[in-house]
């Protein structure tokens, strides 16, 4: 294991290569497959918004596991521990640099949201993924593990801007963020329990890296993956009804 | 506690800062890098240049980094700039799309004239 961390710090394997637009291989049928073939990646300049650090913690207590075995088990086994009802579709190839992920999230209404990531960084001890114009912000997310003097803490970090106006609404009237909180907390605790952690306990951290919004970003507004899904359910409907696929 | 393997060392020339970055930049070297952009930002700095000419290796927490003391640089309106980035790292920058607000140069020479 040691090796493969040499391996990767000296040739700087772990990042994916730039790519100018995504690309979304095959993905099952039951898929929704919106607003990320073809989209650029929002970028951590981009998005309207307030910047947003915000940090989820769960500690592996009373457990013994390395940081590489947690790290491993969680590309492996990713979707599986999102809350109920939201679905990531990743190439067989699991979570490797350069890999696009279809995302199905539930959202109110019996909306899906479709949206998507990059894995633009993966290594033994950590994965990062960033997202497609249109998602819900703009920036990126690190998934990580790691060991301190008194046991081993795993970590989900985003660094992150609302990409539109609506979304920023969404997170200035306090459901954005509670939305989050929801579905991080129940993901390292859906973690930390595949591990065999009792009764896990989760903690956040918000900072406000940047309080400006950036104004000229407000006509991100028109690749909203909400909106872009939100209209695209009736032709999902019909679809259903007659069978087309 | 994971050992931190990074120097950030100032040097002032006029109005500019330059940081030399030696080692890995992680997202536990919070502390140095910040510290180093404290003492490269007293006074009258209206430019950061970052030479990573020495750097062995960034991971995505680094980048990381790199963002959060962009939006200090521009929260005081100063520029930053970076220069002695392997081909491979000017990647990462153009994946990320850090290159759109960070000047990239080969040589501090070449960083330290854009400055200017």
């Amino acid at each position: 294991m040691a090796d493969q961390n040499l391996k990767t710090k000296d040739t700087g394997s772990g990042w994916a290569r730039p790519v100018d637009k995504l690309h979304v291989g095959e993905v099952p049928a039951e898929a929704i497959n919106l607003n990320v073939e073809g989209r650029r990646l929002s970028g951590l300049v981009r998005g309207f918004g307030q910047m947003w650090q915000k940090t989820y913690r769960v500690r592996f207590d009373g457990v013994k596991v390395s940081s590489e075995e947690v790290v491993s088990g969680w590309k492996t086994h990713f979707p599986n521990f999102w809350p109920e009802g939201n679905n990531l579709y990743v190439p067989l190839t699991g979570i490797q640099p350069g890999e696009v992920g279809l995302i199905n999230l539930s959202a109110p209404g019996g909306l899906k949201l479709s949206t998507g990531i990059l894995v633009v960084y993966a290594d033994d001890s950590s994965f990062s993924f960033m997202t497609p114009e249109g998602h819900m912000f703009a920036g990126m997310i690190t998934f990580s593990a790691f060991e301190e003097d008194d046991g081993l803490t795993a970590q989900i970090q985003m660094l992150i801007r609302a990409n539109d106006p609506l979304y920023e609404l969404s997170f200035r009237l306090g459901f954005g963020h509670k939305a989050e909180d929801v579905f991080w907390h129940g993901t390292l605790t859906n973690l930390a329990e595949h591990f065999g952690v009792q009764s896990p306990q989760t903690t956040q951290q918000y900072v406000l890296v940047d309080p400006r919004v950036q104004w000229r970003e407000w006509r991100n507004i028109w690749k909203n993956a909400g909106i872009r899904s939100g209209l695209y359910m009736p032709v999902a409907m019909v679809k259903k009804i007659f069978g087309k696929k | 506690m994971p050992t931190v393997n990074l120097t950030a060392n100032v040097r002032k020339n006029g109005h500019i800062s330059i940081i030399d970055i030696e080692g890995e930049v992680t997202g536990f070297a919070e502390k140095i890098l910040m510290d180093a952009y404290t003492e490269a930002s007293n006074g009258t700095t209206n430019s950061i240049i970052l030479n990573f000419s020495q750097l062995e290796y960034l991971n995505s927490s680094g980048i990381g980094l790199l963002v959060t003391m962009l939006i200090r640089t521009q929260r005081v309106k100063q520029a930053l700039l970076a220069c002695g980035l392997s081909e491979h790292y000017v990647e990462i920058f153009r994946l990320t799309r850090l290159d759109e607000a960070i000047g990239i140069f080969e040589t501090e020479e070449q960083a330290l004239a854009a400055a200017r």
